[in-house]
């Protein structure tokens, strides 16, 4: 019998840190090239970004300090962030904004525990929080707080409430209108698929631009809508065209043999549609949906074009006021962050969705 | 006797169809009675605010500054007779191609000169004939509202050109480098992806527009690429061609030279298949090319003078100038729509099978062969639907030019709106055009993809 040959250790070259960074970062040498131009292309951008947002930056309240120094004035986030957060909603009401916020996440928090989550209590919590919130920031009314009213919000909470509003309004429209669209209804057929269509092949600001010049002449003239409303109403016309069609796929996604059983057990359209078909419809375009949830919120900052005071219209505002002149970097900095953070946070969540839900089935 | 037992009655309102129908009706009136209430309502409306409805006012004189205008070509009777020469050349080369194919030998070959000869010859014609024929408007502050919306959509369709070109190729950079086995090119280019995908567009047009563009120095001190080319706060200034008296006919050579090049690859690519003789295209099809234009640059003299430009007292003059605004526009819609195309080209060439690239490297094919005839062509249907949606996505968000100022199609009409009060024909206009856009964007990537996409039985 031959004797048996010990396992020889992998080369050197090819293990550990050092074969690491031979295999991604140095071998072949056109590897070592690109290495060397993304090192100098990474260094020319994050240097000088470097310098300006931590080497050469100041904290300080005081911008006459802050002038003094080349780098970012972060003492300007500091002094003006609250405006960032609720606009011009009055200071002095500003606990009713974070109050609403801490109710949502507290429900969203025990929505969690998974013995609460099947409870009756907590869905009826959820139902009722929209009106909370209103009640909340609004005011007015049986609630006894002094109504603050929509032209007097603005920032990152105008930014999520017009989103959520649109997303909760246009989820149930677009539902009809994919039904609509996948139906054999001679009238009601082609009117959604026109619908679809005509708002999916226009800029979201000409629909804004309706909803805040033309909508007006259609009501008649006693019937006042605010501003915040019209942009609301325009924004959720917009993405129920987009949604329905995100939500067609899904209902093309689900086998023929589903309707036939649902017809076989006798049941009519409505009972068909929500009992068997929309939920498992619905459950395969979570993912597209969420990235519809995406492009609603990005496309928010639209609102400041007919005249709202979103994030990007907050970073106008204060920058050209006296005190903080001119600080649109920091600015710029400040709102890419909540943004980015939303957005990505949102991504990533769909993507892990997108990794969990498939499973379930298969 | 076998008789079946009558089936129950449904009344027809409890039948299904009864049941589609009755809502649908129900729909119907309900629609027809909001647009009745509108409709109403928008009389009134106008009558209270004294707005005469109607397209009169696209008549009126405009009398606002557009800061960038090009000549807007109106159709005149020219259009007619080019696109007769046009059906006129095609007919005639298909004819003779039908002759050329039966007569083989040099008088086929002649016969197929001569359909080339008709085919880019006679639209080239009708071009030369009818080049003062094409009446080319200039806007100018007593110009009308009309003509001020067409300089408009000229500035959109300048910027969706110019952002879907650019935007591709950056996308495809950017998806190369993510597919690279080099980690820290395919670490940053995620990063660029997630950071531009992350962001509002409106907010990057900002940081370039308010941001970037401000921080370049001024006139004086303008980054320059030798006389070539100056980079200031006031925009790019780059240089201009001036088309002089030969311009005409050496664009004329140069159309003609391209589409005869063109039918003579088709022709030999169609032999090759046919008889398997190497179609030889390349030195002919480049001395076409070369000779053409070289011809007529004889024959005319220079078609066209380069010029500089120069500073000169306060600002450039000479040169073509492209303003901050459109800069700030084009750079920021490339670069957004540019992570979103990368995703979509990486998503096309991870999607082709391994074995693919294993097999055709087996029958020994080279990596350019590999890419060009057996990864890009299954990639591409993959690629194209969600391209032709970035597209559209491109020609729509270019709407956003009116929150930095670039006169474009919805900034000029967002202007004749407050001026002439006329919100519902100027929303109108808006829609039906760029509904139109969309319509050729998606027609036209709709016959690309047909070509490209998967012949099934």
């Amino acid at each position: 019998m031959a004797p048996e040959i010990p396992d020889r250790p992998p080369p050197r070259l090819e293990t550990g840190a050092f074969g690491w960074v031979r295999r991604n970062l140095l071998w072949p040498w056109y590897n070592a090239v690109l290495t060397a131009l993304s090192l100098l292309l990474a260094w020319s951008a994050a240097k000088p970004f470097w310098n300006w947002a931590v080497a050469n930056a100041t904290l300080t309240l005081d911008p006459a300090v802050a002038r003094q120094h080349t780098g970012a004035a972060w003492g300007y986030i500091r002094d003006t962030w609250p405006i960032f957060m609720t606009g011009i909603y009055p200071a002095e009401e500003r606990w009713r904004p974070l109050a609403a916020l801490v109710l949502v996440l507290a429900l969203a928090g025990l929505s969690l525990l998974p013995r609460l989550r099947r409870g009756r209590a907590l869905r009826l919590a959820w139902l009722a929080s929209p009106l909370a919130v209103f009640a909340l920031i609004h005011g007015g009314g049986f609630t006894g707080l002094p109504a603050v009213e929509t032209h007097y919000w603005g920032g990152l909470m105008l930014t999520v409430l017009l989103s959520v509003v649109a997303m909760a309004a246009a989820f149930p429209l677009s539902v009809l209108l994919a039904l609509g669209r996948t139906s054999e209804l001679p009238v009601a057929r082609p009117f959604c698929v026109a619908y679809i269509e005509v708002v999916r092949g226009v800029p979201l600001i000409t629909i804004l631009f309706m909803a805040s010049v033309v909508l007006p002449l259609f009501l008649p003239s006693d019937v006042k809508l605010d501003k915040v409303m019209r942009a609301m109403v325009g924004i959720t016309l917009f993405f129920a065209a987009y949604l329905a069609e995100n939500i067609r796929g899904g209902l093309q996604g689900i086998p023929k043999g589903q309707y036939e059983a649902a017809d076989a057990l006798g049941m009519g359209y409505w009972k068909k549609m929500t009992v068997v078909i929309l939920p498992q419809a619905l459950r395969i375009v979570i993912p597209p949906m969420v990235n519809n949830f995406i492009a609603i919120l990005k496309d928010t900052s639209l609102v400041g074009i007919v005249g709202l005071m979103d994030l990007l219209q907050i970073a106008f505002a204060t920058t050209s006021s006296p005190k903080w002149f001119g600080r649109l970097e920091e600015a710029n900095v400040f709102i890419a962050f909540w943004y980015w953070v939303l957005c990505y946070g949102m991504s990533s969540y769909s993507a892990r969705l997108e990794r969990k839900i498939p499973s379930a089935d298969r | 006797m076998n008789q079946r037992p009558a089936p129950p009655q449904v009344p027809f309102w409890r039948s299904p169809q009864g049941r589609a129908w009755t809502f649908q009706i129900a729909m119907l009136a309900a629609f027809l009675w909001l647009v009745a209430a509108a409709y109403s309502n928008v009389l009134a409306n106008l009558e209270s605010r004294g707005i005469s409805s109607g397209f009169k006012f696209l008549r009126n004189e405009a009398g606002f500054r557009i800061g960038e205008t090009m000549g807007v070509p109106l159709p005149g009777w020219g259009v007619f007779v080019i696109l007769a020469a046009l059906a006129a050349g095609l007919a005639a080369s298909r004819l003779m191609a039908r002759r050329a194919r039966s007569t083989p030998g040099p008088r086929g070959d002649a016969w197929f000169a001569a359909g080339v000869l008709a085919c880019a010859g006679l639209p080239v014609l009708a071009l030369w004939l009818t080049r003062d024929a094409v009446d080319v408007a200039h806007y100018s502050e007593t110009s009308s509202y009309g003509l001020a919306l067409a300089v408009g959509l000229l500035n959109t369709l300048k910027v969706t050109l110019i952002g879907c070109v650019a935007s591709t190729f950056l996308g495809l950079l950017v998806a190369l480098g993510r597919l690279s086995p080099n980690w820290l090119l395919r670490t940053l280019c995620r990063w660029y992806v997630e950071l531009n995908r992350n962001l509002p567009v409106l907010l990057q047009l900002f940081f370039w527009y308010f941001i970037v563009l401000q921080h370049l120095p001024d006139v004086r001190n303008s980054l320059s690429l030798g006389e070539w080319a100056f980079l200031n706060k006031r925009g790019l200034y780059v240089p201009a061609l001036v088309p002089l008296d030969g311009a005409w006919p050496f664009c004329a050579a140069l159309l003609a030279a391209l589409a005869a090049a063109v039918v003579l690859r088709r022709r030999s690519r169609r032999l090759r298949d046919e008889t398997g003789a190497p179609g030889r295209w390349v030195v002919p099809g480049a001395c076409l090319l070369l000779a053409l234009p070289a011809l007529s640059w004889l024959a005319a003299g220079q078609p066209f003078a380069l010029e500089l430009p120069a500073l000169k007292g306060f600002n450039f003059q000479g040169g073509t100038g492209l303003s901050p605004e459109f800069t700030a526009l084009v750079v920021g819609l490339t670069v957004y729509v540019s992570a979103f195309n990368a995703e979509i080209i990486r998503s096309g060439i991870q999607a082709v099978p391994k074995g693919q690239r294993e097999a055709a490297r087996a029958l020994a094919m080279g990596e350019g062969q590999v890419l060009r005839l057996v990864v890009l062509p299954q990639a591409m249907r993959v690629i194209v639907p969600p391209m032709t949606s970035e597209y559209l996505a491109i020609a729509k968000s270019s709407s956003l030019a009116v929150a930095i100022g670039y006169p474009d199609f919805v900034s000029v009409g967002g202007t004749v709106l407050n001026q002439s009060g006329q919100s519902i024909e100027v929303v109108g206009i808006w829609m039906g055009v760029y509904l139109a856009i969309s319509l050729v964007i998606s027609l036209g990537m709709n016959i690309y993809n047909r070509r490209v996409a998967l012949v099934e039985r």
